[in-house]
């Protein structure tokens, strides 16, 4: 089933105009009701009716995260505070949140998008769907409470926080499918094993995201819950989950481009790269009023593909992503992304896929750490035998990496789940 | 013939064994014997318990790694030179003696838990001396 065919199915002529009649539009608009990007248009010396069309796009200013901490909270807005009726805000890690603020037309094409992504995930009016994204500032519960009753499915509004209440009513409700962040729905699978459900369950799908998850942590979730799990992308600056979403063929998540029209840069040069080349994810919103942003860096790395899908989609495809430009850590001058470790150990399939990177210098040297929890599966009651599976996974890691670790085991269960963002990495480098 | 043995993960911290001794206590579980194997980051701490497989349902119950496997234990009169006897016995059968640790029955005579790679073969070669194996019923 295809949710919008007319959108999702037109061929690449008519995107790219739609694209470009959209594109000149927004721009106008930003010029002449955000002063942030009409000062950043005039330094380039680009007035809008330079802008023609996506060809054009390249003209166009940056924006970054730190464009909307500097103008927090409201400076970035096209619209009158009368016009926007909802506001969402994502906690800063380096201090102050970063607002953002939807017109009830934005709210609507949401919803659309979620219903779109539930769509590819096989979903429909007759499923019962629980959300398990935290509701509140977060993007992730509301966003996804939209767009499943915009399908008309019957939600459930779990939010996080009591697993026991959740697996109760995936039981008794008989619920088909549930959105939550990947290592939640991995710690919902553990419960229900533990409790001996996993066969008194009826779940057929689950829409995962909010936090870098690797195909193999996909597969392991759909083997564990005997579902179908699917990858969906999106980021509060941009509108929330729904952005981009992969279908049954899980071959790169389906962006919704008739919104947001992507790009794929070079984080170093900030000039494109070639299809199918892997840099930075660049996203302008074509159609939003609330917060409009022109090529909006989101430090995401991955690469585009535009061939058609088997699914009969022909919006453009993102690869899983390869990591973060930000999360990315220099470690002995070799860049390194925990997604490249949690890969290399579910690949090794010898310990649970909960692990922690831990960063530090000593004596001007960067060590790395990487905890790993033991399995049950796995456990000896030789030291040898455990001793060789810390060489093994150190061996793997470094193979997948290219620099050498100390890998140490620890109990089951001492790796934080998390609800929200996954903690990966403590860095205590003290750089001066 | 064998006994069961309960092996549980522990990682250096603080608290970590009187934790796992408090489940045990708790859940009315007798240490028969015990013993602690540590490296620079975790331990293993073997132990003969009164009910193994309780033991092991507790601990996984408080998030502990356990299994049980299983080990020989012999008993040894008070002769100079016994263990060495039996041990060299093994080894000339080329087995491979993994670990041992003694065993506090509660008797006068003393006992040592012994893990090798061929349990079966290593339990032949013991009895064939002469030497009493420990059984379960015994503890
Ligand atoms: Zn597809």
């Amino acid at each position: 089933m295809i949710w919008n065919e007319a959108k999702e199915c037109m061929s690449r002529d008519e995107m790219r105009h739609l694209q470009s009649k959209r594109l000149v539009k927004l721009v106008d608009r930003v010029y002449h009701n955000v002063e942030f990007y009409r000062k950043k248009m005039q330094v380039l010396g680009v007035e809008p009716g330079d802008i023609k069309g996506i060809e054009d796009l390249h003209k166009l200013p940056f924006t970054t995260k730190s464009d909307l901490r500097d103008t927090y909270p409201f400076g970035l807005f096209a619209v009158p505070k009368t016009q926007i009726v909802r506001v969402h805000a994502s906690s800063g890690t380096t201090g102050k949140a970063t607002v953002v603020g939807y017109t009830r037309r934005d709210i609507e094409i949401w919803s659309e998008c979620v219903a779109r992504a539930f769509t590819q995930a096989g979903l429909g009016r007759d499923d019962i769907i629980q959300i398990a994204y935290g509701y509140g500032l977060f993007t992730g519960g509301l966003g996804a409470h939209y767009g499943a009753e915009n399908l008309g499915a019957t939600v459930v509004p779990m939010s996080t926080g009591n697993t026991k209440k959740l697996t109760t009513m995936m039981k008794d409700f008989e619920a088909t499918a549930i959105a939550c962040t990947p290592s939640y729905l991995l710690h919902i699978a553990e419960t229900l094993e533990a409790d001996g459900d996993i066969d008194k369950i009826k779940l057929k799908a689950a829409i995962c995201g909010a936090e870098p998850w690797t195909e193999q942590m996909r597969k392991q979730i759909e083997e564990k819950l005997h579902i179908n799990a699917f990858d969906i992308y999106g980021l509060s600056e941009i509108m929330g989950p729904g952005v981009a979403c992969d279908c049954i063929y899980h071959k790169g998540l389906h962006v919704y481009e008739d919104h947001f029209l992507p790009e794929v840069i070079d984080p170093e040069t900030l000039e494109p790269v070639a299809e199918g080349e892997t840099g930075e994810l660049v996203f302008t919103t074509l159609t939003k009023e609330g917060l409009p942003l022109l090529r909006y860096r989101t430090r995401d790395l991955t690469s585009i593909s535009y061939d058609k899908c088997e699914c009969g989609r022909t919006l453009a495809r993102i690869s899983r992503f390869k990591g973060r430009s930000d999360d990315m850590l220099i470690i002995r001058g070799v860049n390194v992304f925990p997604s490249q470790v949690e890969a290399a150990l579910l690949e090794m399939g010898e310990t649970a896929p909960h692990y922690m990177l831990i960063v530090d210098r000593v004596n001007n040297l960067d060590t790395l750490e990487v905890q790993v929890e033991v399995d049950e599966k796995f456990f000896s009651d030789k030291i040898s035998e455990l001793e060789n599976l810390t060489k093994k996974i150190a061996h793997v890691i470094q193979q997948a990496i290219g620099l050498a670790v100390k890998v140490k085991l620890v109990e089951p269960n001492t790796i934080q789940r998390s609800m929200g963002k996954a903690v990966r990495v403590i860095d205590n480098r003290k750089l001066v | 013939m064998f006994l069961k043995q309960l092996s549980v993960f522990i990682e250096n911290r603080e608290g970590r064994l009187e934790q796992v001794l408090d489940t045990l206590k708790e859940e009315n579980i007798n240490i028969i014997s015990l013993s602690l194997a540590d490296t620079s980051d975790f331990g293993l701490l073997r132990m003969i318990v009164s009910d193994g497989e309780k033991g092991k349902e507790a601990l996984k119950a408080r998030g502990f790694t356990a299994m049980l496997n299983p080990v020989l234990a012999v008993k040894l009169s008070h002769q100079v030179g016994q263990l060495q006897v039996l041990l060299s016995e093994i080894c000339k059968a080329g087995i491979n003696i993994e670990y041992t640790y003694a065993l506090a029955t509660g008797n006068d005579d003393a006992s040592i838990v012994i893990k090798t790679a061929d349990l079966e073969k290593a339990a032949e070669v013991l009895q064939k001396t002469g030497v009493e194996l420990v059984s379960a019923e015994e503890l």
